[in-house]
């Protein structure tokens, strides 16, 4: 049965996909198509792009990435352990007690070191 | 009933019931966002097209329709054309497990009733969670694909925001779920109905929530993606017509499913208000009302308060939020224990 409940989120998914396709390719024959070369540049408040721009992007967003990552896993398994509280009961919240000091440590590093600064 | 009834023709006939309800609710929505403002800044807003300017998002809609559809000359075809769809098919799958009411027969048409949720899955909420941030795929590669400076520049900053505050929009649910003991919408709901809605013992929980939502939807005051005044129209500067109108369609979605969680989670979900119980309103009015509410307060902060400086949004999200929800889940486990 538990896997039968899954079988909704297939067709939800063909579905969903089918939505923005399918209107898509019946806008085509209501849309005009009328292109110019200045219509097709990137938009740059009417000045000439003469070369692509560059891709690249400051370091923090990186830094931000790397500390996302470490508090993701972290909120993941906060998960099934807060399903199971009741039935742990004193053991479940010491283990996990020790487990977040542990995190807040590295939380206080990393804001000690700068990592959550923005400037 | 057997095997493809219950599992199949039931969920399908759901299916394009929840999603009619969600593409109206967005044009609804539309008409109200521009309403509720204009009236909060003493204007009248949309008034020209069908009385009220009722018929203004129809009209919207059709011209979004018939717009032309623009691709960049440097633009990454592929992946230009992928984005929007990224964004928009998560924002509609997380309708999957949203329960709008309790049980339904489609008004004595089934023999037994059925959950009004598409699906009830025992993992609701953690799926609603995992689905919804795939979501950022889309935003990022539509502002990456464009080859441009402002798409870019928004792509990177919503990136940045989205992923600071997940963290501590997940870690404002653990409460809940910690009293609740389960991850299923449904359970959520029935354990508030024996004792009192969660708002009141996890409120510290549902405040962090609340700001977080704001936030993971773009909304203002943090809509920094989408400052105007700085980067034009953000990640989605390059996009025309229809693939416009699916990122706009992915944020609308977006807060109706984050308005649902915060009924679901912290209201009672299609639970009456207590004293209320009495009028005999069904099920599903009470949780269309929850989450109208919900929306109202989008559009209030969005009327009342200035854009956030990114370093401040950073800053908040990272050295204020987290902190208070890790808090709340110390609290909220020495208290259950």
């Amino acid at each position: 049965m538990s896997h039968a409940q899954y079988i909704p989120l297939l067709i939800f998914l063909v579905i969903a996909l089918l939505f923005p396709l399918v209107t898509l390719a019946i806008a085509k024959f209501f849309r005009p198509a009328k292109y110019n070369k200045s219509k097709l540049s990137p938009y740059e408040c009417g000045i000439e792009v003469d070369k692509e721009p560059e891709r690249n992007f400051h370091v923090r967003y990186y830094v931000v990435a790397v500390i996302f990552l470490i508090f993701d896993v972290e909120t993941v398994f906060l998960y099934p352990w807060a399903v199971k509280y009741r039935a742990l009961g004193l053991f479940g919240f010491v283990e996990m007690a020790i487990f977040l000091i542990i995190l807040i440590f590295g939380y206080v590093y990393a804001w000690k070191k700068g990592a959550l600064e923005w400037e | 009933m057997d095997f493809t009834m219950i599992n199949i023709v039931i969920p399908a006939v759901k299916i394009l019931i929840v999603f009619t309800v969600v593409l109206l609710a967005v044009l609804i929505m539309t008409y109200a966002e521009r309403k509720v403002i204009a009236f909060m800044q003493v204007r009248l807003g949309p008034m020209r097209v069908g009385p009220w300017g009722l018929l203004q998002p129809i009209a919207d809609a059709l011209k979004l329709f018939s717009k032309e559809d623009i691709i960049p000359t440097m633009a990454d075809k592929l992946v230009y054309f992928l984005a929007p769809t990224l964004a928009i098919v998560p924002a509609l799958l997380t309708f999957l497990v949203v329960p709008f009411g309790d049980k339904t027969t489609f008004f004595g048409l089934l023999k037994q009733p059925t959950s009004m949720a598409i699906s009830d899955l025992n993992i609701g909420l953690l799926y609603i969670l995992a689905i919804s941030s795939v979501g950022i795929y889309g935003i990022l590669l539509g502002g990456w694909s464009s080859n441009s400076k402002y798409p870019l520049l928004g792509a990177l900053r919503s990136a940045a925001q989205i992923v600071s505050y997940e963290v501590p929009l997940t870690l404002a649910l653990v409460g809940p779920i910690l009293m609740a003991n389960t991850l299923s919408m449904k359970g959520i709901v029935e354990a508030q109905s024996k004792g009192m809605w969660f708002v009141i013992p996890q409120f510290f929980g549902f405040l962090v929530y609340m700001a977080c939502a704001v936030a993971e939807t773009n909304r203002a005051p943090y809509d920094l993606p989408e400052a105007e005044q700085e980067l034009v129209a953000g990640f989605h500067t390059e996009y025309s017509g229809m693939k416009f109108a699916f990122f706009y369609l992915a944020e609308y979605a977006n807060m109706i499913v984050v308005s649902a969680i915060a009924t679901v989670v912290f209201l009672g979900g299609w639970l009456p208000v207590p004293g209320l119980a009495f009028l005999h309103i069904p099920a599903i009015i009470w949780f269309a009302l929850k989450v109208a509410f919900f929306l109202f307060i989008f559009l209030w902060l969005r009327a009342t308060y200035p854009r956030y400086r990114y370093d401040q949004l950073m800053q908040i999200g990272w050295k204020f939020f987290i902190p208070v929800a890790l808090i709340n889940i110390f609290v909220t486990a020495l208290l259950v224990l």
